[in-house]
């Protein structure tokens, strides 16, 4: 019921497709379900509004897992889509008068047309070359998002309302937890079956053995463009989520920086792994507030850190990067692995 | 007429500094392969230490320039050591991000020493301007230019004809065959990175003499990747040809583009030439194009 099989002894193509294979993951899956729906109750409004960025930046740390971790494609303008999802979602809202839910898939889509007109080099370009074709993405959409003022209003900012829909409004940290919540589960769940499937082989391969991918009938330059599609559709669906929760958006909030830290999320959770997306996303949502606290503790000895606290963030993100590269360069899903394997043998493991 | 000729002359300036500081960028990526990010934070930190060697230890410029090529290939060495040959042989993606980690810190250091305020050098090149022609040139203009050209011409002689350049020469043609010449790859690693640092920290000197000195001199090093990328990122008469070109774009679109757009298009037009050459020519003027083995 519990244990695993020592062999493989599954008759169906059915049950070697289930996700969940033991009673016992089963169990904590729907334990965590629970535990995840239930959060509003007993967590206080500034854990729900930092549960809310992590929600926000899972959706866009799987996006950008599939093209870099998965693919092996370099983007560094994943902030920059994320921009374009969440002004594309605010002039549909505001301007248009679209409703949320139609607006929030529009976003997607605008973010994933965007990413295949960049994506649009990565057949003739390699890694590196692909890394800086990105980079210019990022800031021609930068330049963009500061001068075409008609749409994004600029430098100013743009208001955005809380989501509604039929006359409820997630208008609470309560309310937009469950929005975010059951979108970034959604997310997860589509994900990890899009990298079961012939797609994500396909991925897989392209990213492993380029040449012999093509060679075994793989068209590298639909599955490199499904990819940035999809990684950007993703990214404009956080964008979008993420302007309607915090309600403006300024073209600082997209730059560069962001698309580092998303870079930075998949390396310290794990390339190639969907669940290495999320503790990335944990991780890097939880740093920022983990120094805010630290910071605040030590301003009483020295109070030049609460000036200096942007220039210390970034140092230690730099500094936290590097040590994973270094040290743990498969991320913490490579130690929660080890856990897991770690207990499975318990008391005989070593 | 007199317009154009002064951009002219600020895109040769600029564009000679940028070919200072992509000179850095290819060398490290022909000899090491990676690409790196933190370019435009060596020139950042090289303005900063000749700046307190000048304005707060009251040494003068010249002593603090030679003070500071010293820093810059310390801290050259200790990068590598440190943070890239533990790298050796991992993906790309993983050393770039780790480039980018490491700009990160170095900029976080800076802020931390010296705060996040605007500096300025004290007047240092005679402010009186010289006139050629209609042109006006202040003096330290030329004085980058002057630099800009010497340390090219230099590095040049040097990849040519000093055992080390021949070296580091052959380690970007070959690793393998390099090796089993008894070349010492961790030595040319080495080397390549404290070069990199120097012209970097040399472009940051004359560029802090230009403007001020502030953080946001990290943002020059990404306008090195459209220089780099237009000459071709493994050619390093490219990077010389790529700097003055971007540098010449970027002042003419900043004078004539300006004025119908709104402002700005210097920081975009040469990203967009970026697009457009990978588009057309991805590896550049010089560069070689990457075959695939199968």
């Amino acid at each position: 019921m519990s244990a695993r099989y020592c062999g493989d002894y599954k008759t169906s193509y059915g049950q070697e497709m289930v996700l969940f294979q033991t009673f016992f993951s089963r169990l904590w899956i729907l334990l965590f379900l629970i535990g995840l729906y239930t959060a509003p109750l007993y967590l206080n409004e500034y854990a729900l509004y930092v549960c809310n960025l992590i929600g926000i930046a899972v959706i866009g740390a799987l996006g950008l897992n599939i093209l870099a971790g998965f693919t092996g494609q370099i983007s560094l303008g994943h902030g920059a889509f994320l921009g374009v999802g969440a002004y594309a979602s605010a002039y549909l809202v505001m301007d248009l008068g679209v409703p949320f839910f139609v607006a929030l898939p529009c976003a997607g889509l605008i973010a994933a047309c965007c990413g295949l007109v960049f994506g649009i080099p990565s057949l003739r370009l390699k890694g590196l070359y692909l890394a800086i074709a990105t980079l210019a993405a990022q800031f021609i959409i930068e330049y963009l998002m500061v001068h075409v003022e008609g749409v994004t209003n600029g430098v100013l900012g743009k208001m955005v309302d809380f989501p509604s829909c039929l006359g409820f409004s997630f208008d609470t940290d309560q309310r937009y937890f469950y929005l975010v919540t059951t979108l970034a589960l959604l997310a997860t769940l589509i994900t990890k079956n899009i990298v079961r499937t012939r797609p994500g082989r396909a991925f897989i391969a392209i990213r492993d053995q380029p040449v012999s991918a093509e060679v075994m009938g793989v068209n590298p330059f639909k599955y490199k463009l499904m990819a940035f599609a999809f990684s950007s559709f993703l990214a404009g669906i956080a964008g979008s989520l993420w302007a309607h929760y915090v309600t403006i958006i300024t073209p600082e909030h997209f730059t560069l920086g962001v698309s580092i830290e998303y870079l930075a999320m998949i390396i310290i959770g794990g390339m190639g792994q969907i669940i290495g997306s999320i503790f990335g996303a944990v991780f890097m949502v939880l740093l920022p507030e983990v120094l805010r606290v630290a910071s605040g503790a030590l301003s009483g000895q020295f109070p030049v850190i609460v000036n200096l606290f942007a220039a210390i963030k970034e140092g230690v993100f730099g500094l936290i990067i590097i040590a994973f590269l270094i040290y743990e360069p498969d991320g913490l899903a490579h130690r929660w692995q080890l856990a897991k394997s770690y207990w499975k043998l318990w008391p005989f493991s070593q | 007429m007199d317009f154009f000729l002064q951009l002219l002359v600020s895109g040769v300036v600029v564009g000679s500094i940028y070919a200072l500081v992509a000179l850095g960028f290819v060398l490290i990526y022909k000899v090491t392969r990676v690409i790196n990010f933190a370019q435009g934070e060596f020139l950042m930190v090289g303005a900063y230490v000749c700046l307190a060697l000048v304005a707060q230890l009251q040494l003068p410029f010249w002593i603090a320039f030679l003070m500071t090529m010293a820093v810059s290939v310390g801290l050259g060495l200790l990068i590598e050591r440190l943070a890239l040959r533990p790298m050796l042989g991992q993906p790309i993606i993983a050393i770039i991000m780790l480039t980018i980690g490491l700009s990160s810190v170095l900029k976080c250091a800076v802020l931390v020493i010296w705060g996040p305020n605007n500096r300025a050098y004290p007047q240092i090149f005679s402010q009186v301007p010289i006139h050629l022609g209609s042109v006006v040139i202040s003096q330290v203009y030329l004085w980058s230019v002057g630099f800009a050209v010497l340390f090219l011409g230099l590095f040049t002689l040097f990849f040519r004809y000093s055992n080390a350049g021949m070296a580091m020469r052959a380690v970007a043609d070959d690793q393998q065959a390099a090796l089993s010449m008894g070349i010492s790859l961790k030595k040319v690693f080495a080397m390549a990175w404290c070069i990199a640092f120097l012209v970097a920290s040399v472009g940051g000197v004359f560029l802090g003499n230009i403007n001020v000195v502030n953080v946001s001199l990290g943002f020059f090093g990404m306008k090195v990747f459209p220089a780099a990328v237009l000459g071709g990122l493994d050619s390093i008469p490219g990077a010389i040809v790529g700097g003055l070109s971007i540098g010449l774009i970027e002042a003419l679109s900043g004078g004539y583009l300006d004025p119908l757009v709104g402002g700005g298009s210097k920081e975009v037009i040469p990203f967009i030439v970026l697009v457009i050459i990978l588009m057309v020519k991805p590896y550049g003027l010089f560069g070689r194009a990457a075959s695939a083995k199968v």
